[in-house]
């Protein structure tokens, strides 16, 4: 596979009042690879997405879209969403929220095909027109992964989504998001406390640590290594 | 009925209302807005009574009121854990700067009610006229904005990652609400005018499960609040405010029941 990046952090570092988060990092993300992010509670992997995602200005250094920051389309899944019991919209609706732009209030015929086709890709067709509300924990995550597919980013960041889920939705949920990273070649950042999942799945890790990051191949994380970082 | 001019005025002016509102009110209740409308409202109050001091139309007073304060509560309740705390806090001193205008416009307390509980008798044409306009101008607003309103209303979340700007958002939102509050009050009263803002569009989300169709609905059982309310209190001659309010909040329970039933089975 050729690489060609798609993302690249700089000598990268973000520090809150008094207290560097993470420093100095570097790091480069080629198109189609899958990333997994670990780290202990608290070593700032929330922040590194948020950074990513120009929500938080870094103090030092820089992130970088490729070839230009037009190009890279990124689609996020956080771990929760602000719904209950009683929110009103179908799945189907919600997929669609992330069709936005200056345009008609209804969808066009080609958006609603769009959603129609990344329903079907995460296996919620069936249920597409019942309230998200009644969706199970495990129906709600692939609704939101869908949500984050529909407008075909070539970034996927998973923001720990998988955690609260239960090991057969879990591994249901990243086999499809393995199936799109190789068939799309869909760049994936999966920031994840599940090493056997991150083992299983991606290619590549970063490490955040109180002291620094590592990086590599993902053989290299080993059980030691996990064992040395204490329960990442 | 009908072949009265103040009544024919009152039904452009309900039906008017009951469409900013159907529509507003989905966005309301996505956003969880339902104190801060109740607040806008109390402000509306003040701003009638500013309008009254100062010999202006009360709606021109409650234009202004209601603006400019959306957008310093926009402001103040921007962290949501705050948010509560700094409404009430402003809701309570606009009730009192209300208080005070009336009595330096040494109105009497008849007018009061007018402005708090609302009015059939006093709709005149010019009303209807500029409350269509407003009401065209935010449903404009929000034709253009739809998409964007529609994304950061229902999933925040979503639409912050995306990076929408969620802030001028939420004051736009705030802006159209001060602007329909306006409108509304002008048949519900500045301390009613919640009830169109929010039960109808909270009893159209157990029922209908898309941004349109709940619009839709929200709409219709404002409608039929509003023509009933002004029926009835014309052939009993008790306040329309009354009945307007007691219609929709049967419709509300009735759908709280309807849901408990679904979801017993």
């Amino acid at each position: 596979m050729t690489e060609t990046p798609i993302l690249k952090l700089e000598h990268l570092g973000v520090t809150f009042p008094n207290h560097p988060v993470f420093t100095d990092l570097n790091l480069t993300i080629n198109q189609g690879e899958f990333w997994s992010i670990v780290g202990k509670n608290g070593v700032g992997k929330t922040t590194l997405m948020r950074t990513i995602l120009h929500q938080l200005r870094p103090t030092h250094g820089r992130v970088s879209y490729w070839p230009n920051a037009g190009d890279v389309r990124i689609g996020y899944v956080p771990q929760f969403r602000n719904i209950d019991a009683d929110y009103p919209l179908t799945i189907r609706d919600f997929v669609g929220l992330n069709l936005t732009g200056w345009k008609w209030p209804w969808l066009s015929r080609k958006e609603k095909s769009a959603v129609q086709q990344i329903l079907g890709e995460t296996g919620l067709e069936k249920i597409a027109n019942r309230p998200i509300g009644q969706a199970s924990g495990g129906e709600r995550q692939k609704a939101y992964l869908a949500q984050a597919l529909v407008e075909a980013p070539n970034l996927l960041i998973l923001d720990e989504s998988t955690a609260s889920l239960d090991p057969v939705t879990k591994t249901e949920l990243l086999d499809l998001v393995q199936e799109l990273n190789t068939k799309l070649q869909l760049t994936v950042l999966f920031v994840t406390h599940d090493i056997p999942m991150a083992r299983k799945y991606s290619s590549q890790y970063l490490m955040l640590m109180p002291e620094g990051t590592e990086q590599g191949q993902i053989a290299g994380l080993t059980q030691q290594k996990v064992w040395e970082g204490e329960n990442v | 009925m009908f072949s009265y001019e103040f009544m024919r005025n009152a039904f452009a002016a309900g039906t008017i209302i009951a469409i900013i509102c159907g529509i507003m009110g989905v966005f309301v209740i996505a956003r969880n807005m339902s104190f801060l409308t109740h607040t806008l409202s109390e402000i509306g109050f003040s701003g009638a009574a500013f309008g009254v001091f100062a010999g202006w139309a009360p709606l021109n007073g409650m234009l202004l009121f209601t603006v400019v304060s959306s957008v310093i509560v926009g402001q103040l309740s921007a962290r949501s854990e705050r948010r509560e705390a700094a409404t009430s806090a402003i809701s309570a001193l606009f009730i009192g700067l209300g208080i005070l205008f009336l009595s330096l416009a040494n109105k009497n307390a008849s007018y009061a009610t007018s402005i708090l509980f609302g009015s059939v008798i006093g709709i005149s044409a010019g009303d209807v006229q500029q409350m269509l306009w407003l009401s065209l101008l935010v449903l404009l607003v929000i034709f253009v904005i739809y998409r964007f309103l529609k994304f950061d209303s229902f999933d925040h979340t979503g639409a912050r990652v995306k990076g929408l700007w969620t802030n001028a958002l939420s004051i736009t939102f705030l802006v159209l609400l001060a602007l329909s509050v306006s409108v509304a009050a002008q048949i519900v009263g500045s301390l009613l005018i919640f009830i169109l803002l929010t039960l109808p569009a909270a009893t159209a989300k157990y029922f209908a499960h898309t941004v349109g169709g709940m619009m839709v609905l929200a709409i219709a059982l404002a409608l039929v609040g509003v023509w009933a309310g002004l029926t009835l209190s014309y052939v009993t001659n008790y306040p329309v405010s009354f009945f307007i309010a007691a219609i929709e909040a049967i419709f509300y329970f009735i759908a709280l029941g309807w849901q408990k039933l679904q979801t017993a089975e």
